[in-house]
């Protein structure tokens, strides 16, 4: 029987618990299958490009902890490693080891909890989150120990850290090295050959290679498409040259390789973080620089591989103590521009499933 | 799909294992945590005897939460005639502590609970910011209070328990 129906036009969001923030998808249905779909966002702007220019280079930091609120440490890292490079400040040899082992936990901490919404909006309700939730709690426990804080950690400076690493540190992470693969095992029995979490998330939310290189999207995202492409390779920043690791692609760019590249980039992100501790040089972890930065005059930008893709920081400066103009290249942003691409055509709990698997972080495609 | 299916049954098996796993969280109000030795706790303590009033730490200042008067008494030196905090705005970086020119002067509170029922009581000013009940200085930018403080409770530590 052909039944005859409408196109039907809702809102999901902006306060909808799988939207992850404040996310509204504009979606028009044809039955349950979409047929046009409209991502509405700036539910959570704040003006952090333009706050940053009235504020000293500085104070800019504890900015910028609040762009990617899950992964703090690298939105330090990219507007430090600008602020370096624009103001031609060295950084000593211990600092950029730290740095790097900083960058690795961040990204497991923050694949983490990606994996665990993801699995969360596939409907594994709340028991793959909670394990996962658990394990990234041990790591927020070791940026608690070096920064003060759990989540805003306001760590790294131009030319260094705020501070050194306490004593008991560096067990605690070998610590973790060892306990953390058994657990990636765990999740691995839990989802990889669940019959229910392969057919909500094979072939679901497909990225082709080509669409996701036009649409400059950057992370697991492309990665998952099959496009070996990470900027820790592809333009080494922090001593990422000296250390040995793989990057994980995927295959058909669906929903499934962007939660398999995420697993696999973890266990990478072991493999560095064991690397920069055994070899950890002695010395300082910050260079001298001026109470009051005054970098000279010109533009510097810096990319790195956060943990949602290529997160890039321009920075400009007019010689005087505050930046000029400060903006992100955020990469939540740019991946949320194809999920339109990613779900027409499917119905509308995948395209649940797809928006999970991309991992945005509302706050940083709003800034 | 042609393919057996134990997914599921290999998943409970991973549910089954976590039962038995020890609970990784505390009772709060009766049971808590050490916190970091570091922490950057919600207040902020002032030492009025060690001050200098050279300002630094409300020029360091993102949200412009500390305000100072400063006037020169008669023996021309600097002194500092209310120093306010207001704790509404203060967003706890740091960066006034690490600014500080003299060692004793200014801390991090090592303390976490600062709920109030008026916006008003979170502004506090001179003697309202010395240490007190429930109000330590934290090892924040100051070693030499690290390392007298207690170890902070990592989960890592509970996994002795289980054999991973």
């Amino acid at each position: 029987m052909n039944v005859k129906t409408e196109p039907l036009a809702i809102n999901m969001g902006p306060l909808h618990p799988s939207t992850h923030g404040v996310f509204r998808m504009l979606a028009v249905l044809d039955g349950e299958v979409i047929v046009d779909l409209e991502p509405v966002f700036g539910y959570l702007h704040r003006g952090i490009e333009k706050l940053a220019e009235e504020k000293t280079y500085k104070q800019v930091i504890p900015l910028t902890d609040r762009l990617d609120y899950v992964s703090s440490m690298s939105n330090n890292l990219v507007y430090v490693l600008a602020v370096e490079k624009l103001a031609g400040i060295e950084v000593p040899e211990r600092a950029q080891h730290i740095r790097v082992i900083m960058a690795e936990l961040q990204r497991i901490a923050s694949h983490l909890m990606a994996i665990g919404t993801w699995a969360n909006d596939l409907g594994t309700f709340f028991t793959p989150f909670m394990y996962m939730f658990r394990e990234r709690e041990k790591i927020i426990d070791l940026f608690e120990m070096v920064s003060g804080q759990r989540l805003l950690y306001n760590y790294l400076r131009f030319g260094g850290l705020s501070h050194d690493l306490p004593d008991e540190f560096l067990p605690a992470v070998r610590k973790l090295l060892k306990v953390m693969p058994g657990y990636l095992n765990e999740y691995e029995e839990l989802l990889k050959e669940n019959e229910i979490v392969l057919a909500r998330s094979m072939g679901i939310g497909v990225l082709p290679e080509e669409l996701a290189i036009n649409a400059s999207a950057s992370g697991p995202v492309l990665r998952g498409s099959g496009v070996k492409w990470d900027i820790r390779k592809v333009d080494p920043y922090s001593l990422y040259q000296h250390f040995d690791f793989d990057i994980p692609t995927g295959i058909t760019g669906d929903s499934y390789d962007r939660y398999r590249v995420r697993l696999e980039e973890i266990r990478q992100s072991l493999h560095i973080i064991d690397q920069a501790t055994q070899d950890l040089p002695a010395g300082e972890v910050k260079s001298k620089v001026p109470l009051n930065l005054r970098p000279p005059r010109g533009e510097a930008y810096s990319h790195i591989e956060a943990p949602r893709g290529e997160l890039g920081c321009y920075v400009v400066s007019d010689g005087s103590t505050n930046p000029y103009r400060f903006h992100i290249r955020a990469p939540s942003l740019i991946n949320l521009t194809c999920l339109k691409d990613m779900v027409m055509g499917l119905k509308i709990a995948d395209a649940i499933v797809t928006f999970g698997s991309i991992d945005i972080c509302m706050a940083e495609v709003d800034r | 799909m042609s393919r057996p299916n134990f997914g599921i049954p290999k998943g409970l098996l991973v549910t089954l294992k976590n039962i038995i796993r020890h609970p990784v969280t505390v009772q709060y109000p009766d049971e808590r945590l050490v916190i970091s030795r570091r922490a950057r706790g919600t207040d902020i303590i002032w030492n009025k005897n060690t001050c200098i009033a050279c300002r630094a730490c409300e020029r360091a200042c993102p949200t412009k939460a500390i305000s100072i008067d400063v006037s020169r008494g008669e023996d021309k030196k600097l002194k500092v005639d209310r120093f306010q905090i207001d704790f509404g705005t203060c967003i706890a970086c740091g960066l006034c502590v690490e600014s500080c020119p003299v060692e004793d002067a200014l801390y991090m509170s090592y303390s976490y609970e600062r709920a109030v029922y008026r916006r008003e009581d979170l502004i506090s000013s001179d003697d309202e910011l010395l240490p007190g009940e429930g109000k330590q200085p934290s090892g924040y930018a100051h070693p030499e209070v690290e390392k007298t403080l207690t170890l902070q409770t990592l989960l890592l530590d509970k996994d002795r328990e289980d054999s991973q």
